[in-house]
């Protein structure tokens, strides 16, 4: 059901780089370096600002992939991808939006497990890529068949 | 190590962790924004058939990058790609490692990976860090 979907893509959404909550972040991580929250640092850095971790981007919001319906319980995150033109800077805004890459199944030892790639892009207020988000889930099949009760 | 570009290959970068407690993962949770509660309510994770909570795989992701964050100056973390292959549960002691594969002028490849207490691998996967 789900490899009708690969293609398909939400629209896109502004996001905010917010500063309270890269530093929440940081901290949950625990990595308040000062690249990241430090406001003098980030002005002398490279970067003439503060940036965000590169996990970051799970935070932010992305539109609605029509048609894509997830099971609330028993998905497991696979894999995690990212690819950076250069770092999230604190305070810009980033235009992103999702895509199905794929859908796959293969056979495991609980049936056949079912891995959907969806793929983020997010690009600055010009319309340049800084980074791509791939996400890789593992849906079971007794998740599956849950779903279609 | 006060510079990264100074890595020879098979070197590592490395830290250990305090071990896991409820209380890191209910911050992610709130930073994250990501509240599936297997990760915070034992109850939960128990009717999940797992013997307790388990920590976010992106928190485990998240922690390993800051071997990394002190040389921003130097480059940054241009690709990171991790495969979640296993669990990580409350009290777990987690040593994070990055070993230099390969160097060129322009990146350095590295392997990372974060293991628990026995050895185990949990997150497993690679950082390329592009030098400026």
């Amino acid at each position: 059901m789900y490899k009708d979907l690969i293609g398909k893509k939400s629209s896109k959404v502004k996001s905010t780089i917010e500063r309270g909550m890269v530093t929440r972040f940081a901290e949950s991580i625990g990595d308040l370096n000062p690249i990241y929250v430090d406001e003098e640092v980030g002005k002398k850095s490279r970067y003439g600002g503060n940036i965000a971790p590169p996990t970051f981007p799970r935070v932010l919001s992305s539109g609605v992939i029509e048609g894509l319906k997830l099971p609330k319980k028993g998905l497991i995150h696979g894999e995690q991808n990212y690819h950076y033109k250069r770092p999230l800077l604190v305070g810009e805004d980033i235009y992103s939006y999702s895509v199905i890459e794929d859908y796959y199944e293969k056979q495991g030892s609980n049936g056949l497990m079912g891995f959907l790639s969806t793929k983020r892009y997010g690009e600055d207020a010009n319309g340049e890529l800084v980074f791509t988000e791939e996400s890789i889930i593992i849906i079971t099949e007794t998740v599956r068949k849950a779903m279609k009760v | 190590m006060s510079n990264i570009l100074e890595l020879n290959k098979g070197e590592s970068l490395s830290v250990t962790l305090n071990p896991v407690s409820r209380m890191d993962l209910i911050k992610y949770a709130g930073a994250s924004g990501d509240f599936n509660p297997i990760h915070t309510i034992d109850e939960e994770a128990e009717k999940a058939g797992l013997p307790g909570i388990i920590a976010h795989g992106m928190w485990t992701m998240g922690n390993l990058a800051k071997l990394f964050t002190p040389y921003f100056e130097e480059g940054f973390i241009q690709d990171y790609q991790i495969r979640f292959s296993g669990m990580v549960f409350l009290s777990d002691v987690i040593t994070l490692k990055a070993e230099l594969q390969n160097k060129t002028v322009e990146y350095m490849d590295f392997d990372v990976k974060a293991i628990n207490q026995k050895g185990r691998e949990v997150i497993k996967g690679k950082v390329r860090f592009a030098i400026y």
